[in-house]
């Protein structure tokens, strides 16, 4: 497939205005300011374009949602908070075509008659903030963006705005809360941010490679997009891949391929010496998945109905040298330590998880952990929690156990009692302890 | 441009604080891209670890009479973010991803590594102040693991030999 997304990839001076001027950039922004909003989300609606920051949500009438009669503002929000373990495709994104994704921002808020516009990006990525810096000023500069952008007569003001440091940030509503300046703790829904979003207004969340999918589905028409792919999947889609491969890095293929092209054909296959022995199809919250599943598609329907999810498009390969009772400890201890802390069963049951994971790999298992941690992952899943970050954890360590319980039940029947700790315990006063008396 | 060190200002210094003009600019141009003033205290907290290099109990009571919030509910934000230092940090922040494609791809080797060659535990500080070892969750640069950030830089398919050698340079280049 010729590359769209990542067009720019390799070649010289890829960040400048000028260089994407010439290969035909903000051509969908003049194609869309002459169209009427109704029209360009109508055009991302038969696209079939589907949110790639993990849900698949389709993103045409996720615009829809936002209230007609509102009498604004509106805001737009480009979620670049890529925090998912085994995904960095935002940052490849931003780090070559920047104006890609201003031109989509542009698009998006046009559509949704926003004014304002938000990147979101996470804290670490300071460098690729200053990237986008730069990049807004050029496209302000030269008309494209601000006040009457392209000589239509429509205002459009992108703003910059980092985090801190916090997985829970990529959840568009703890983003949405987080942006206003406060701790990231996700709201309940309904409402919806579409309906009641960022400073109470209507607002639409959306992923930097979805706002990148749009000015292509805009200059090349919605059916050109639908072709790519497969049906209800379609168009061009940044896979991650990281781990144990000869060539680790993103790919951008249509939609659709199977995990074993993406594996053998695009990333040279395993490393020397390795063999396959599991991988996580789309970032480390979707459920693990075994050497004998490399035949499913990674798309968003193929990978739901084989029991996971496509999520970002992080794939996370892991040799035979990989334990899985310490890959399982190690992704608790990320969730444990990104949990926001407002649900129990999330707060509580990824501490928990985490603490029989530790016990287990220290070789003190218990013939019930395994259980335990299928209790605690159904606990925590199934809409129990305000957000999906229950879900995020009980999902991978739940498919482990149940994929690899051979491996959890060696470990436990080689396992050898936790010592006896010494507590503190005050010697017993008798019944006169001399309290109240 | 090389790593630049992180300058931390002393305790003594950041207390009964005033901002000063080219800082209160900035402060003054971030609020216009909010229409409340509230969404500005995550630039502005940023604003103030870049000039003053971590946010000590005085700076987060100036950005709270600066942004008409209490100074408990700016704690409460600094607090619940990971990368706003509420403690001095050494010259170098060496931030290495534990998460799981760096730590099966050698990032638990540059730990064990760090930890023999600097003599400290994560989250510790070298005596001298330089480097300051922290385990930090996924950097986002997975397909080149392992990947260690230092300060605002990412330094990504590191081995020991490559970090040795960027150790050396960051020291001599202070």
């Amino acid at each position: 497939m010729e590359p769209v997304l990542l067009r720019a990839r390799g070649k010289a001076d890829s960040r400048a205005l000028a260089t994407y001027l010439a290969a035909g950039g903000y051509e969908g922004l003049k194609k869309a300011l002459a169209m009427t909003p109704e029209a360009v989300t109508q055009e991302v609606i038969a696209s079939e374009l589907r949110g790639r920051g993990g849900a698949g949500f389709p993103t045409g009438r996720k615009w829809t949602f936002v209230p007609k009669d509102h009498p604004g503002p509106r805001y737009l929000i480009c979620n670049a908070d890529e925090s998912e373990p085994g995904t960095f495709k935002d940052r490849e994104l931003i780090e070559h075509d920047p104006h890609m994704l201003l031109e989509g921002i542009a698009i998006a808020s046009f559509a949704i008659k926003a004014n304002t516009a938000y990147i979101y990006i996470r804290g670490e990525f300071v460098r690729w903030a200053q990237i986008l810096e730069t990049a807004i000023a050029e496209a302000r500069e030269r008309g494209l963006i601000g006040k009457n952008a392209m000589g239509s007569g429509y205002d459009v003001d992108i703003w910059v705005h980092r985090g801190a440091g916090a997985y829970i940030c990529g959840e568009e509503t703890a983003l949405i809360e987080s942006l206003e300046g406060k701790r990231g703790f996700p709201r309940l829904k309904p409402p919806f941010p579409a309906v009641v979003g960022v400073f109470g207004k209507p607002t639409v969340v959306n992923n930097v490679e979805t706002l990148a999918c749009v000015p292509h589905i805009i200059t090349r028409g919605a059916a050109w997009f639908a072709s790519i792919g497969r049906p209800r999947n379609t168009g061009p889609k940044m896979y991650c891949v990281s781990g144990h491969v000869a060539r680790p890095g993103v790919y951008e293929l249509p939609l659709g391929v199977t995990f074993r092209e993406i594996i053998e054909k695009h990333c040279g296959g395993m490393r020397k010496g390795s063999t396959l022995k599991a991988f996580f199809p789309g970032g480390s919250s979707a459920p693990i998945m075994t050497a004998a599943e490399i035949d499913v598609r990674a798309d968003f329907d193929a990978c739901a109905e084989a029991g996971t999810m496509l999520g970002s498009g992080g794939v996370i390969v892991l040799d035979q040298s990989v334990d899985i009772v310490e890959a399982a400890a190690n992704l608790a201890h990320f969730y444990a330590h990104e949990s926001c802390g407002q649900c129990t069963p999330c707060r509580e049951g990824s501490d928990w998880a985490m603490d029989i994971l530790d016990r287990i790999a220290a070789g003190h298992g218990r013939a019930g952990d395994p259980d335990a941690l299928l209790r605690i992952c159904r606990f925590a899943s199934q809409g129990m929690t305000i957000c999906p970050l229950g879900d995020a954890f009980a999902l991978p360590i739940s498919s482990m156990v149940k994929k690899f319980r051979d491996e959890f039940d060696r470990r436990i029947a080689a396992a050898s009692p936790l010592p006896q700790k010494k507590l503190p315990v005050l010697p017993w006063a008798g019944p006169r302890s001399g309290f109240g008396e | 441009m090389p790593t630049q060190p992180v300058v931390a200002a002393s305790p003594a210094e950041l207390k009964n604080l005033t901002f000063d003009a080219a800082l209160e600019a900035r402060i003054a141009d971030v609020i216009t891209h909010y229409p409340t003033k509230r969404a500005a205290l995550l630039p502005v907290l940023w604003l103030c670890q870049e000039r003053y290099g971590w946010i000590a109990p005085g700076v987060m009571e100036a950005v709270a009479v600066r942004l008409d919030e209490s100074p408990a509910f700016v704690e409460g934000v600094v607090t619940f973010y990971t990368m706003y230092y509420t403690r001095p940090p050494a010259r170098f922040v060496l931030q290495v991803c534990e998460t799981l494609s760096c730590a099966v791809c050698g990032g638990r080797e540059l730990v064990h590594h760090l930890e023999q060659r600097l003599g400290i535990r994560p989250g510790e500080k070298t005596a001298d102040g330089e480097f300051q070892l922290v385990g930090v969750q996924c950097l986002g640069a997975c397909g080149s693991a392992p990947v260690i950030q230092i300060n605002d830089d990412y330094y990504e398919s590191l081995t020991t030999a490559t970090l040795d050698a960027l150790l050396d340079e960051l020291k001599g280049g202070a």
